[in-house]
């Protein structure tokens, strides 16, 4: 039964990307990058049991650490900005 | 006998892991305010990632694939709530406003 | 059964290609990307590509992300609306996919075992590995040992685009910034930064290895290793990370690693054998095959290493001598 498992992390996946699309503020967007990025992994993982494979899970630890720095950069980026637009609005 | 117990076991960690990460995925998509999603979507992404886990583990047994889980749920245990409070100080930078109620004031 | 993951994952993938195409925030799309990147690499995973899903993982949805959040940053945040109506690129693109789907209705069936790539010359791969060169990770074999002259090449072009990028882009130095403002909110970040650089290192290292019995190899660990230092350089500023990793010491790292492939080459050559034959580096043809792989897999590492901190510095450079 982990076929059931694995369909509903991708509806939560499919409401992740929802608000990804829907989302008023740019924060939204990045939190629901990060959400899926955690489903991602945890799929991954259920997926390499799945099939009997457990080097998925080498896949999977390097999601976590890459999808962790990806956020960390995308808020540098947007404080720079608004760091730069606050400066030049003076 | 101990084998049937461990199965029944990690199957409701499971179930109840992926249940947890719906719940926390439809809190993103109908909470009304930028704050709220945040508060959802941390606390049930890191509760739903540690039963499926720990689901997981209970099915690997005593092996370097349990091993490779608890890292994995390590990481994500330091990482998802740093990542959370990362975008919550960048929100507040940037003077977002969470949603107050207007009658108590 | 089994395709029902996969037509899901691909409409996912649709969907997205979709909501970058129409969406005009510029950082939004960089986001986007990334979760287009992460749902190819679990496609990926799904289809038993897994070497392919941990190289998708490492530069997709990280290394490129960030490179594109430094040029959104460096250039405009909104993508200008277009002139004129897209009616001759619609056309064009409308014909050419037609073209390209008619094509496909003669190719042979997803896992047809009559199809003509599984006839030449991967069988002989698949059936002389075990014997030959004695490593459970056929991808790694073909890639470090059968084809090691391609992949010689490969680095080489990995190495000409970090020189490429230094050519471009030059590099300025950035004074170490320990007091800047702000600082307060940074003390989680950097207090997990330092718990989690040396296990990014440590799992680098370990990719690297034992990408001869599991997925991995050198491409992939030269990312995470890089990705690593761009954690230590977001959490405590440009400067900082200069100190510990110095630009001349990126220079000669990229070339140090091309220099230890083509150097196993050369020894092969002296001990007897020809150019990357690597059977002769030991007395023992499969111990010789082991070592040659592992020395070239270093090398690759330290190259892709070298020229992806080389294009970071470049760009994040750049970005901190304009915003002050």
């Amino acid at each position: 039964m982990y076929v059931v498992i694995t369909i509903v992390i991708l509806i939560a996946i499919a409401i992740g990307l929802v608000r990804a699309f829907r989302g008023p503020t740019l924060y939204d967007r990045v939190l629901a990058a990060n959400m899926i990025g955690t489903l991602t992994v945890l799929m991954v993982a259920v997926l390499g049991f799945m099939s009997g494979r457990p080097e998925f899970l080498d896949i999977a630890l390097v999601y976590v650490l890459i999808s962790f720095v990806s956020t960390i950069a995308v808020l540098k980026v947007i404080a720079l900005r608004s760091n730069a637009t606050a400066a030049t609005e003076k | 006998m101990i084998s049937l117990i461990a199965d029944i076991l990690s199957w409701t960690c499971l179930l109840g892991g992926a249940i947890f990460l719906l719940i926390g995925a439809i809190g993103v998509l109908r909470f009304p305010d930028f704050y709220s999603r945040l508060h959802a979507v941390s606390i049930c992404d890191t509760l739903g990632a540690g039963l499926v886990l720990t689901g997981l583990m209970l099915q690997g047994g005593l092996s370097l694939v349990t091993v490779k889980l608890l890292l994995m749920f390590y990481f994500l245990l330091f990482t998802g709530p740093t990542a959370v409070h990362a975008l919550a100080e960048a929100a507040l930078q940037s003077k977002l406003k969470p949603l107050v109620d207007e009658h108590e004031s | 059964m089994d395709y029902l993951i996969d037509i899901v994952l691909l409409g996912l993938l649709m969907i997205t290609g979709f909501a970058i195409v129409r969406m005009r925030s510029l950082l939004a799309v960089a986001m986007l990307t990334s979760i287009y990147s992460l749902l190819s690499a679990s496609l990926f995973v799904a289809l038993d590509a897994v070497d392919v899903a941990l190289t998708e993982a490492a530069i997709g949805a990280g290394i490129s992300t960030i490179l594109m959040l430094a040029t959104i940053a460096l250039t405009s945040d909104e993508e200008k609306a277009p002139r004129h109506t897209p009616l001759l690129p619609l056309i064009v693109v409308t014909a050419t996919g037609a073209a390209l789907i008619y094509g496909t209705l003669d190719m042979p069936h997803h896992g047809d075992p009559d199809a003509p790539v599984h006839h030449h010359v991967a069988p002989t791969y698949l059936h002389d590995t075990p014997g030959e060169i004695g490593v459970p990770n056929v991808v790694t074999s073909v890639l470090a040992s059968y084809r090691g002259y391609d992949t010689l090449g490969e680095v080489t072009v990995i190495l000409t685009a970090g020189a490429g990028v230094l050519a471009l882009l030059g590099y300025r130095t950035r004074r170490l910034n320990s007091r800047g403002p702000g600082n307060r909110q940074l003390v989680v970040l950097r207090v997990i930064a330092k718990l989690f650089f040396p296990l990014i290192l440590l799992f680098a290292l370990y990719v690297l290895f034992h990408g001869d019995y599991g997925p991995g190899g050198g491409f992939q660990a030269g990312v995470i290793f890089a990705t690593g230092f761009i954690l230590y350089a977001l959490a405590f500023g440009l400067g900082n990370a200069q100190r510990v990793i110095p630009h001349r010491l990126l220079r000669i790292m990229a070339a140090v690693g091309v220099l230890i492939y083509a150097g196993v080459g050369i020894e092969s050559m002296l001990l007897g054998g020809k150019f990357l034959e690597y059977r002769v580096l030991a007395d023992d043809p499969v111990t010789g095959q082991h070592l040659g792989i592992m020395l070239i897999e270093l090398g690759v590492g330290i190259t892709v290493t070298a020229v992806v901190l080389i294009i970071y510095y470049g760009f994040v450079s750049r970005l901190h001598a304009r915003d002050i």
